[in-house]
C-alpha cells in the first residue's frame, strides 16, 4: 500500500515536471526582464503610487454607494438563482421521469460551466453597461450551481412521504412542497448562504466588464492611472470580503 | 377529546406566524433598495434597441467559425491557458510551502515549553496576515494590476495566479497540517530534533496525500481562473474570447465557449482521477 502510494507520487511528480517544462517552453514571456533591476524599480514606483489611498468625503461617498451596489447585485443575483435553481432542481431530481431529469441536468451543467464573467460580457452586449447585467450574470451562473446542489439534496431525501401523497393523487409539485421541502429547507438555506458569500466576491470583480459595483470603479481608476483612488477601492474590496467571511462563519456556526 | 379538537380545529393557528411575518417584512424592506441599486428594470432588456442588438449578436453565433486556422488558434490559446495555470500554481507552491512551514503553530520549538516566545508569535502572525492579504484580493484584480505593470500577456496571468494562490495554498496547508495528528512531530521536537527534520519526518508523512490532492484541486481551479483572467488581458483563451466578443464575432465566441467548457471538463476529470488514485 505504502509502496503503491510512493509509486503514484513519483509518477505525479514526473508528469507535473514534464507539464511544467512544456508550459515554460510555450510561455515566452520576458522572464529575465521581469526580475531585472529596472523592472523592480518600476514595480516599486508603481506600488508606491498607491499611497496614500484617496479619502476625500465625496469619493468615500461614491465608494460607499458602490459597495452597497455590489452587495445588492450579489444578494439579488443569489436570490434569483435560488428561485430559478429550485425551479430547475425539481425536474433535475427526477420528479417527472428520467428524460426530463437528463435534460434539466444538462441545462444546469451548461449554465454552471460558463463563468459569471463570460455571462456578464455577453449580457453587457445585450443590455449595455450597468449593474443589471452583472446581477443577471451572477443569477444565471449561480442557477447552475444551486440547481445542481438542490437537485442532489432532493434526491438524497427519503421519498416515502412524497410517494404516498403522490400516489393518493396530489399533484407532484404540491405533494413535494408538503413533504420533501420542509425536510431539506435548512440545507437549501445554507447552500444559499454559501453561494451568496461567493457571489459577493464575484460581484466585486464583475464590474471589470462594465457590470457595476466596486469592480467597475476599480477598473475605471486603474485605467485612468488614478492609483490613490484604486487603492481605496481595493481596501474596500478586501474589507468587504473579510467582513463577509466573518459574518458567514458566525452565521453558519449558529445554523449548525 | 382535547386531542381531536386540536387536530380538527376549524381555524388552526400557525405557531410561527410572528416570525414569518417579521421575516417577510425584513425581506421586503431589504428588497426594495436592492432593486433600486441594481437598476433592475426588465425594460432595459426588452427595449427595441437592446432586443435588436442581442438578436443581431446571437444571429452571428451560427454558423460557428470552423476553419483550420482558427481552430488551431483556439487550440493554441487553450494550451496557453493550461500552461499559465501550471506555471502559476508551481510558483504559488514555491511561495506557499515556506509560508506554511513558518506559519504552522504545532511545529514551533518555542511552543514546547510554556508559551510561544513573542518573537515567533509575531512571525507567525505576520505569515498569516500575508496569506490573508494575498488571497483576499481576487485573482482578477491581481491580473489587472500586473497587466498595468508587466503589460498585456501571459506573464500577468502567471503572476496573478502565483500570488493569489500562494495565499490560498498557504492558508489551507496550515489548516491541513494543524488538523492532522501531530504527536510524532512534537515527540521529535521534544527529543531535540530540528524543526526541519520534524517537518519532514513527523508532519509530512501523515498529511502528504491531503496536501498533494489539494494542490491538484487548485490547479484545476487555476485553469478556470486563467480563462477568466484573460478577459482583462492576461493571456490565454479568455483574451481571445474577449477580442471576439468585442468584435461581435459570434461564430468565434461560440467555438471558444465550447472549447472553454471542454477544457474545464477535462481538467475536472483529470484532477478528480488523480485525487481518486492518491486517496
Amino acid at each position: 500500500m505504502m509502496q503503491n502510494t510512493r509509486w503514484h507520487g513519483g509518477w505525479l511528480l514526473l508528469v507535473w515536471l514534464v507539464l511544467l517544462a512544456a508550459s515554460l517552453y510555450t510561455l515566452t514571456g520576458d522572464w529575465g526582464g521581469f526580475v531585472s533591476l529596472d523592472s523592480m524599480h518600476k514595480m516599486g514606483q508603481f506600488i508606491a503610487g498607491f499611497y496614500p489611498p484617496a479619502h476625500t468625503a465625496p469619493f468615500l461617498q461614491k465608494l460607499a454607494l458602490a459597495t452597497c451596489e455590489t452587495l445588492a447585485i450579489s444578494w439579488l443575483g443569489s436570490l434569483l438563482a435560488a428561485l430559478w435553481g429550485l425551479g430547475l432542481a425539481l425536474p433535475a431530481a427526477g420528479l417527472w421521469g428520467k428524460s426530463t431529469r437528463r435534460g434539466a441536468r444538462l441545462l444546469l451543467n451548461i449554465l454552471r460551466s460558463v463563468p459569471e464573467l463570460v455571462w456578464a460580457g455577453l449580457l453587457v452586449i445585450a443590455a449595455g453597461l450597468g449593474p443589471l447585467p452583472g446581477m443577471l450574470a451572477l443569477a444565471i451562473h449561480t442557477t447552475g450551481v444551486l440547481g445542481r446542489l438542490y437537485a442532489d439534496s432532493i434526491e438524497n431525501t427519503p421519498a416515502a412521504a412524497f410517494a404516498q401523497l403522490h400516489a393518493l393523487g396530489t399533484p407532484a409539485v404540491s405533494a413535494w412542497c408538503y413533504t420533501t421541502l420542509p425536510q431539506i429547507w435548512p440545507q437549501l438555506a445554507s447552500y444559499f448562504l454559501y453561494r451568496w458569500e461567493n457571489n459577493i466576491r464575484a460581484a466585486a470583480v464583475l464590474g471589470v466588464v462594465g457590470a457595476g459595483g466596486l469592480g467597475q470603479m476599480l477598473f475605471l481608476h486603474l485605467s485612468l492611472f488614478q492609483f490613490n483612488e484604486a487603492a481605496s477601492v481595493l481596501l474596500a474590496m478586501i474589507g468587504l470580503v473579510l467582513l463577509v467571511d466573518q459574518a458567514s462563519y458566525l452565521l453558519r456556526k449558529q445554523l449548525a | 377529546m382535547p386531542v381531536s379538537s386540536a387536530l380538527y380545529d376549524p381555524a388552526p393557528h400557525d405557531p410561527a406566524w410572528r416570525g414569518r411575518v417579521n421575516g417577510a417584512m425584513v425581506f421586503l424592506v431589504l428588497l426594495l433598495p436592492a432593486l433600486y441599486l441594481s437598476e433592475a428594470n426588465p425594460a432595459t432588456f426588452l427595449g427595441a434597441d437592446s432586443l435588436k442588438a442581442s438578436y443581431l449578436f446571437v444571429k452571428t453565433f451560427w454558423p460557428p467559425k470552423l476553419d483550420a486556422d482558427f481552430l488551431l488558434l483556439v487550440l493554441h490559446s487553450a494550451w496557453k491557458t493550461v500552461a499559465i495555470a501550471t506555471v502559476g500554481v508551481s510558483l504559488a507552491l514555491v511561495l506557499a510551502i515556506p509560508l506554511a512551514a513558518l506559519g504552522v503553530r504545532v511545529l514551533s520549538v518555542s511552543a514546547l515549553g510554556t508559551r510561544m516566545s513573542p518573537l515567533s508569535q509575531a512571525l507567525r502572525w505576520l505569515v498569516r496576515v500575508t496569506a490573508i492579504v494575498l488571497r483576499s484580493v481576487p485573482e482578477i484584480v491581481w491580473a489587472l494590476i500586473f497587466v498595468r505593470t508587466v503589460g498585456l500577456g501571459d506573464t500577468a496571468g502567471v503572476m496573478a495566479i502565483a500570488l493569489s494562490y500562494a495565499g490560498m495554498l498557504a492558508k489551507v496547508f496550515i489548516d491541513i497540517v494543524e488538523a492532522n495528528d501531530h504527536s510524532a512531530a512534537q515527540a521529535l521536537l521534544a527529543n531535540g530534533s530540528s524543526r526541519f527534520a520534524a517537518l519532514m519526518l513527523g508532519t509530512l508523512p501523515t498529511c502528504a496525500l491531503e496536501l498533494t490532492s489539494y494542490a491538484v484541486y487548485r490547479w484545476e481551479c487555476a485553469i478556470r481562473a486563467s480563462v477568466v483572467m484573460g478577459f482583462v488581458g492576461a493571456g490565454g483563451l479568455g483574451q481571445q474570447m474577449e477580442l471576439s466578443m468585442r468584435m461581435l464575432a459570434g461564430g468565434e465566441v461560440i467555438v471558444m465557449l465550447v472549447a472553454f467548457v471542454g477544457l474545464t471538463a477535462i481538467a475536472d476529470v483529470v484532477s478528480a482521477e488523480v485525487r481518486r488514485v492518491l486517496a
